[in-house]
């Protein structure tokens, strides 16, 4: 029963996104060109602003991410075979991967070149990558209320739903990351 | 008779006031949800009254411009977001798990905090009065460039309309686990009652758009307060951009607002029809058409922007049309030959129907290109919303206060008041909508604050100003109807309409846990099976 509404809690979850993306790109097909460079006023233009994304890092986060969603899952194979101090390491090394991830993306905002402002593609990128670092760092409150949990011993190979639906909320965020990350850097 | 005992929780009593405000009932939180939404229809009543009065004659300066679109956009975001959607959710919330035999939702918690979002909401969009710039007033609609420019007034407006779509994004989950899930033994989906089919198709349209009007809004916040280019064709942005998002929730919103009407109408005509729904199937699968249509014409709002595929549009209109019929047969079938008792909750049921059939007629034919060039923003729109919204859900709603307030309340409301109620409030309302339709046709747009007497249109406007004055009149007669009716000492029996499902077969009203035990369910009408033998009526 709560698998099921966690599910349906998802499918809107991915409403929300699927709205954020249709922005994005309804945004991308009316642009001449991408970035839309020309829309750049002369006053953005002598503050420095450029419309561009360095990859490298994001690359490394996004392999940080995706390796956290094979540790949650086999944290959740361990608490099924009744193994706690596996699910506990399994929660502790995917929270602090959540967090590397977390802290490389505050230090990629810090150092782009543009902002919110500066045209649709500053207002999209920071709306879609804020969105989701915003659904990391709740995915990263879920895993530590079951981190704590696991260790007063709250769960059991037969009742551990809610380290399942932690586990299945953040292969979510991991699969919108990997949208994300496809759309803004590898397409570009 | 066979039986099936269901174990009872422990009981234990705390001081009333608490106990209401602390509830994860059900029961409570439905009958929360009814006074706090009538409240807000009362709210959005005045709001429409002080529209009316300033529209009553030509050149008039009853409000200035500004608080006039402050006061239709409140109007309309009081009666949508804060009356016709979550009402739903409170009969929802009292009616689905009796019908279904279950002794509470699904998630009662989440429940209790779905229905808490709801005043807060409320009390955030109309703090927009008290702030400088006044509320929100770019219509509920609310496009930009309009909406990008407001005062703060319109932040407020976002927030609240966040909040309430949060609440009834996991409301909707909610009803859809519970509907899953909690059903008696032997109750199979096609032996669900009729409503709470309803409320599934409902629930889906709400927790899969919902959350697309949510982004839309974020956008709009980010494009307000943090210089975002969303809606900003200077930056790259595209203003038609809101409106499909916004009319991709908002044509399934539609339904999310008509259908538990629907449901509700198709529990009552059987009851005193004295038969079975005429076409359970076609019934059900009609809803699941409307809902599945409903995602794939929200274009049709926006025809004359020239931005969108008008015949691939006007034509999936036109489809919707298909499966409204089907449900307006269904009704017709059921009442053919059937011994008919025009009793209160049947009057406004009927009142539905008809009323209903106007709004959707006048809708299917504005789905032609041609046709809604002419009359796009114009009142013949605003005849056919309200036709739709008034003429269908708000005389469901009433047929359904009517109907179950003997299960809430234990006592049945005066049945004299009930017909001077119905029959003020469809007088009413036919002079206040109908001329909007020759208004409209004569090319007076929506959402103007006055108009010239060189147009002639002071006659129909007064009427249409007297029409919703009566309207309000006629809530006179069920406001003293509650309150004669709550005077009286309770004590109604299970199943005073001698009704169908299984929310009859609870005391009146239920106690906390609902069932001490239930009938065997082999069919969509237990009781009726109960009273006929199983295999009457097949």
């Amino acid at each position: 029963m709560t698998m099921l509404g966690f599910i349906l809690f998802i499918a809107s979850e991915v409403m929300f996104f699927g709205g954020l993306f249709a922005a994005y790109f309804i945004a991308r097909a009316d642009s001449p060109s991408w970035p839309p460079t020309g829309l750049l006023s002369p006053e953005q233009v002598a503050r420095g602003v450029e419309l561009k994304l360095e990859i490298a890092l994001p690359a490394i986060a996004t392999v940080i991410l995706v390796s956290s969603s094979f540790v949650i899952q086999w944290a959740v194979s361990q608490v099924k075979g009744g193994n706690r101090t596996g699910l506990i390491w399994g929660l502790f090394v995917t929270i602090i991967l959540g967090l590397v991830f977390l802290t490389i993306q505050m230090y990629d905002y810090s150092q782009l070149p543009f902002g919110t402002r500066d045209t649709v593609y500053g207002t999209t990128f920071f709306t879609l990558t804020g969105f989701h670092g915003a659904h990391v760092a709740g995915g990263t409150i879920f895993m530590i209320v079951c981190l704590v949990r696991s260790m007063n011993g709250q769960f059991s190979p037969q009742h551990h739903e809610a380290v399942e639906a932690c586990s299945m909320y953040w292969h979510f965020v991991d699969i919108v990351w990997i949208a994300l990350f496809t759309t803004l850097y590898v397409v570009g | 008779m066979a039986s099936i005992v269901i174990p009872r929780p422990a009981t234990y009593s705390r001081p009333a006031i608490l106990d209401w405000l602390t509830t994860v009932d059900h029961k409570k939180l439905g009958i929360l949800y009814l006074y706090t939404t009538m409240f807000f229809f009362a709210v959005g009543g005045i709001l429409a009254l002080l529209v009316r009065t300033q529209l009553a004659v030509a050149d008039n300066h009853f409000v200035s411009n500004h608080t006039y679109n402050q006061i239709f956009t409140m109007h309309a975001s009081a009666m949508l977001f804060l009356f016709i959607i979550p009402v739903w959710a409170g009969f929802g919330n009292y009616i689905v798990p009796l019908q279904i035999g279950a002794n509470d939702m699904a998630f009662p918690r989440i429940n209790a905090l779905s229905f808490w979002l709801v005043p807060p909401a409320g009390i955030i969009m109309f703090s927009g009065f008290l702030v400088d710039g006044g509320s929100a007033a770019a219509g509920w609609t609310a496009y930009s460039p309009l909406a990008r420019t407001l005062g703060t007034g319109m932040d407020l407006w976002i927030i609240a309309v966040l909040i309430l779509g949060i609440s009834s994004t996991i409301g909707a989950a909610n009803f859809l686990v519970t509907l899953f899930r909690l059903r008696a033994p032997g109750m199979t989906m096609f032996r669900m009652p009729i409503f709470c089919w309803t409320m599934l198709v409902t629930s889906f349209l709400q927790l899969l758009a919902t959350p697309v009007l949510a982004a839309g809004l974020v956008m709009l916040f980010i494009d307000r307060n943090f210089g975002g280019s969303f809606f900003d064709p200077n930056g790259g942005g595209n203003v038609i951009l809101w409106q499909n998002v916004f009319w991709f929730y908002s044509h399934p919103a539609v339904y999310i607002m008509i259908l538990p009407g629907m449901g509700i109408v198709s529990e009552i005509v059987p009851v005193f029809s004295r038969k079975p729904l005429f076409g359970y199937k076609a019934f059900v699968f009609a809803t699941m058409g409307i809902g599945g249509l409903g995602f794939s014409v929200w274009a049709h709002h926006m025809f004359t922007t020239g931005a969108v595929l008008k015949p691939f549009f006007g034509f999936m209109t036109a489809l919707i049309g298909i499966p409204t019929g089907v449900k307006i047969f269904n009704w017709l079938g059921t009442l053919w030959r059937g011994s008919i008792s025009f009793s209160t909750p049947m009057l406004f049921a009927l009142g539905f129907i008809s009323m209903f059939l106007i709004g959707g007629i006048n809708g299917t034919y504005s789905a032609a290109v041609p046709v809604d060039f002419a009359i796009h923003d114009t009142y013949f729109v605003v005849a056919h919303i309200h036709y739709v919204l008034f003429g269908g859900s708000v005389f469901a709603v009433f047929g359904g206060l009517y109907y179950w307030f003997p299960k809430m309340f234990g006592r049945k409301l005066n049945e004299g008041l009930g017909k001077i109620h119905f029959t003020l409030m469809i007088l009413g309302f036919n002079l206040a909508f109908f001329p909007m339709h020759l208004l409209g046709l004569d090319g007076m747009p929506r959402r103007i604050a006055t108009y010239s007497s060189a147009n002639d249109w002071d006659f129909l406007n007064s009427l249409s100003t007297a029409g919703a004055f009566l309207i309000a009149v006629s809530m006179l007669p069920f406001i003293a109807n509650c309150i004669i009716t709550f005077m009286k000492p309770s004590g109604q029996p299970n199943d005073p309409w001698e009704a169908n499902t299984l929310e009859w077969w609870a005391t009146s009203p239920p106690p906390v846990h609902n069932f001490d035990d239930l009938p065997e369910v082999h069919s969509e009408r237990p009781l009726f099976d109960l009273r006929h033998g199983a295999n009457a009526g097949h």
